[in-house]
């Protein structure tokens, strides 16, 4: 579902200009896309990745560079994993795709590998488009291997390369996605299938953007095939996983990324989110849009560290993680919790505070009791 | 998060030192435990970087792998860590007391007691962080159904003689972890962070370093500073002061560091491969051997810092007065400990890949049940956690303002004294519900008769009906007394077992039916270039 253009070349030309002048766009990859879901609420995220800035360049011009990276080792096993998997022309991949997604159809017997070679992203997501429709009309068994496709992102184009794609004999598509953790006695990780997963359903609503344009617009599958080392081997193991619920999910939060918009048209003229400019400018500059932190960021944002540092300066709860947050009513600052719970502030007759306080009187009495009776058990 | 740990963390936030979050240790801490810290090479499923392991603070015993890829050298390096291990766990293996244990007896299928013998003390695992435990698990997973050369003697890629064993160890412990209030086999992230509470959030309670430093700051920092500097600090060489507690390294210490490190001895290696005479390969293996060395170090300064958190760590939490109940959980853990030992003695095959439906569900009906009694012991044992289940309204502490004496109906009466209660609490009592209380440790039962609302509170009427002797007259102290300060439960205290499961054989076709005889697990398939 792609979002509404109006006005789209107003908005390129305003995301630009916060980008600052002479700064690329970072293309959003799949992963960014798919961590979008991890905090739809922050304004801060949805406007720097909508505007493609380089959120780990802003953070380190803002002294909290981020503290993501990979090691050269999971980068080469990964990679060597990747090849073994689709060695001697993808007939071992095709085999797996077969057997787990589509036991009915033919064998592949001589496996079709169009070069999507081309100068360029975009010269290669026109071959891929090509190659695409190509494969369907002919009804065979094809592998394309790296293929780029284009999602629309708040009215710009967002580039992603899947490890694979596998067109059907019946023309269906498939996306596979090749990871490196294994799959131990038939079981994995949760957190990484989930995070395979939603970076799978990002792939495959920009599979549904391509198949749009074709006629009749070949099906692309919600059952995608996730291929892992098997045990301690380097064999490969496949298993097809219903990524309909995070498809769902990345495509609201998409479509709701149109918001950036109106987030850009909040801004004060003349912000700017270069990393160039000095510190002092840049915290402005972020601060002039609010962030929603939470914990969970740490893990997913690269400004993270910065907006972390921002909200405890602020005495924010959700700094202790969103569930602190549940139970505190409207009392969103340490300093108003505290007040409250020791009876200086806040209104008794509101529930949040009448419960605040009983749990800082129940605190107060067991730790006195503790102290008093060398940490005697409850009578 | 109840209210009562959210106070806990935003006092920590405003003093800039942890809280506590339990007035008493909660788990077994052994005099000798053998601490653990591992470290795991990125990408590969569980290939061993390194460790320091031992039961000395001072002299941990550092294993390596200089080039994790190298399959003899992780057997080697395997081969190390059961030299390690096994002695330790196998001197607690040694020492029993009698004891009884109830079993069901297979010609009358009644429950009766036997006699048995029970280790004296059971080894204790302590391992950084959760992640730790999740790699022994899958240590113990990808050694357990290797194959000796003595076993088979076909066996391509034979394992060291004590592989297979350390294998089923750690897959004991590994799962043992499972089971909640266990103590054989602990993170020291998940042991401080239950007894303290920091001013940042459970996700970032799980870096050790950043963890302490709220628990115990050095001179003149606060927690927050000074967790702030164990998180992000690097030396100019752009590697972190407080290296990550593993079993993940940081990428830039990969990346800068071990992987040129690794690259120069393969490099002396195979240099070593290649000489031609006994003269130039001394030289070579001179040069290999400094290669290794290198390694050692890189790995020593990346596991040591870690190494003595830990062991400061356990520092802290032995300072803390032991719970009265975490002897009883402990005796828990040696009957696990004592039964796996008489199952390796009794030559029986390693722990299945999956385990059996009927199996399964006895794991999970226990894993449930050991919840319940953590839940109600840690309770009963600190006055923090039962002012959460106060706050909760699963429990009220009061003054016995009247006691009044009467008697069940029937052809033998019983005392049936009525209490009232005054109280501040709360409680969530239905018509009828029970409600307990801890009398010289055994649960005395009460049940709730009326309610009346009075200035600050209730007056709660309850009525005792056991634990009071088989006389007319209550025996002395079985009767809480006027004026007297009471701690009444709505939950139970011991935890019954729930329905009888079937043997594994008389397994419903619901559930598979019955899973035949087990045949012996075959090993894990070996390609060339398999890592582990």
């Amino acid at each position: 579902m792609p979002p509404p253009r109006t006005g789209g070349t107003a908005l390129r030309h305003r995301l630009a200009e916060l980008r600052g002048p002479d700064v690329p766009a970072k293309a959003l990859d799949a992963r960014a896309l798919a961590a979008l879901a991890a905090n739809p609420g922050c304004r801060r995220r949805a406007i720097l990745d909508g505007a493609g800035v380089d959120k780990a360049a802003l953070a380190s011009a803002l002294g909290a560079p981020p503290v993501f990276g990979q090691s050269q080792f999971a980068f080469m096993r990964g990679n060597a994993f990747e090849a073994r998997v689709k060695a001697d022309g993808g007939a071992e991949l095709l085999r797996l795709v077969r057997e787990t997604l589509d036991p009915g159809a033919e064998p592949p017997e001589r496996p079709h590998v169009p070069d999507l070679t081309a100068p360029g992203p975009e010269g290669r997501r026109t071959r891929t488009e090509q190659a695409l429709r190509e494969a369907t009309a002919a009804g065979a068994w094809t592998l394309l291997d790296h293929p780029m496709l284009a999602l629309d992102v708040a009215g710009s184009p967002a580039l992603l390369e899947p490890d694979a794609v596998v067109v059907h004999p019946d023309g269906r598509w498939t996306v596979v996605e090749i990871k490196s953790f294994p799959v131990l006695d038939g079981s994995a990780d949760p957190a990484k299938v989930g995070a395979a997963a939603r970076q799978a359903a990002v792939y495959v609503l920009a599979l549904e953007e391509t198949a749009a344009r074709l006629e009749p617009p070949p099906e692309v599958r919600h059952r995608i095939l996730l291929v892992c080392p098997k045990d301690f081997s380097n064999l490969p193991t496949a298993s097809a996983v219903d990524v309909r619920k995070q498809r769902a999910v990345t495509a609201r939060q998409l479509a709701r990324l149109t918001r950036v918009e109106d987030i850009a048209g909040t801004l004060p003229d003349g912000v700017c989110f270069s990393p160039d400019l000095p510190a002092e400018e840049l915290t402005a500059a972020v601060e002039a849009v609010p962030a929603t932190y939470a914990p969970e960021c740490l893990s997913a944002c690269e400004l993270a560290f910065h907006c972390r540092a921002r909200a405890r300066a602020a005495g924010a709860v959700t700094a202790l993680g969103r569930s602190v947050r549940a139970e505190l009513g409207g009392l969103s600052t340490v300093d108003d919790v505290l007040a409250a719970a020791r009876g200086e502030a806040g209104d008794p007759d509101d529930p949040a505070v009448a419960a605040l306080r009983r749990a800082a009187r129940l605190r107060a009495q067991a730790l006195a009791a503790a102290d008093r009776e060398g940490a005697a058990p409850c009578p | 998060m109840s209210l009562i740990d959210a106070l806990g963390r935003l006092e920590a936030v405003r003093t800039g030192r942890a809280q506590p979050a339990a007035t008493v240790r909660h788990r077994h801490l052994s005099d000798r435990p053998l601490v653990l810290v591992p470290l795991t090479t990125a990408g590969e499923a569980g290939a061993p970087l390194g460790a320091l392991v031992g039961t000395d603070r001072d002299a941990p015993r550092l294993l390596v792998v200089p080039q994790p890829r190298d399959r003899d050298l992780r057997f080697a390096f395997l081969a190390e860590l059961a030299d390690a291990v096994l002695p330790y766990i196998d001197s607690y293996a040694g020492e029993v007391e009698a004891a009884e244990r109830t079993e069901t007896d297979p010609e009358t299928g009644k429950r009766v007691k036997v006699e048995a013998e029970l280790c004296a003390d059971a080894p204790q695992l302590i391992v950084p962080s959760r992640g730790g435990i999740e790699l022994v698990r899958l240590l113990g997973r990808s050694m357990r159904f290797r194959r000796t050369a003595e076993q088979d003697p076909e066996t391509p890629h034979p394992a060291p003689p004590r592989v297979p064993l350390l294998g089923r160890w750690l897959t004991h412990y590994g799962e043992r972890a499972r089971v909640p209030g266990s103590s054989l086999l602990l993170a020291l992230t998940d042991l401080l962070s239950r007894h303290w509470a920091t001013g940042q959030s459970g996700l970032e309670d799980q870096h050790l370093g950043a963890l302490l430093a709220w628990i115990d700051p050095p001179d003149g920092m606060t927690g927050a500073q000074a967790a702030l500097r164990a998180e992000l600090a690097r030396d100019a060489d752009g590697q972190l002061l407080c290296p990550p507690a593993g079993p993940a390294t940081d990428p830039a210490f990969d990346n800068r560091l071990l992987a040129p490190a690794i690259e120069r001895y393969d490099r002396a290696r195979t240099a070593l491969a290649a000489a031609e005479d006994g003269l130039e390969a001394d030289g070579r293996l001179a040069a290999l051997a400094a290669a290794e060395r290198e390694i050692r170090a890189l790995v020593e300064r990346v596991t040591r810092p870690t190494w003595d958190a830990v062991w400061r760590g356990l520092d802290l939490l032995r300072a803390l007065p032991e719970g009265a109940h975490v002897e009883e959980r402990w005796t828990r853990d040696r009957w696990s400990f004592t039964g796996h030992r008489d199952r390796v003695l009794a030559g029986e095959p390693p722990q299945p890949r999956r385990d059996d439906a009927v199996t399964a569900a006895h794991k999970l009906a226990a894993r449930e049940r050991e919840q319940a009694r953590l839940d109600a012991q840690e309770a009963l044992d600190d006055p923090l956690v039962m002012a959460e289940r106060r706050l909760a309204g699963e429990a009220f502490t009061g003054e016995v303002t009247e006691v009044v004496m009467a008697y069940s109906e029937g052809k033998r009466p019983s005392p049936r004294p009525l209490v009232t209660v005054r109280t501040e609490d709360r409680p969530h009592l239905a018509e009828r519900a029970k409600v307990y209380r801890s009398l010289g440790g055994r649960p005395q039962t009460a049940e709730f008769v009326g309610y009346e609302p009075c200035p600050d509170g209730a007056l709660i009427v309850l009525r005792i009906t056991d634990k009071m002797g088989r006389g007319k007259e209550p025996e002395p102290g079985s009767v809480p007394e006027k004026g007297e300060h009471v701690c009444f439960t709505l939950f139970e205290h011991e935890q019954r077992g729930g329905a009888k499961l079937p043997e594994p054989e008389r397994t419903p076709w619901t559930h598979g039916g019955p899973p035949g005889e087990p045949g012996p697990e075959p090993a894990d398939p070996v390609t060339e270039e398999d890592l582990l």
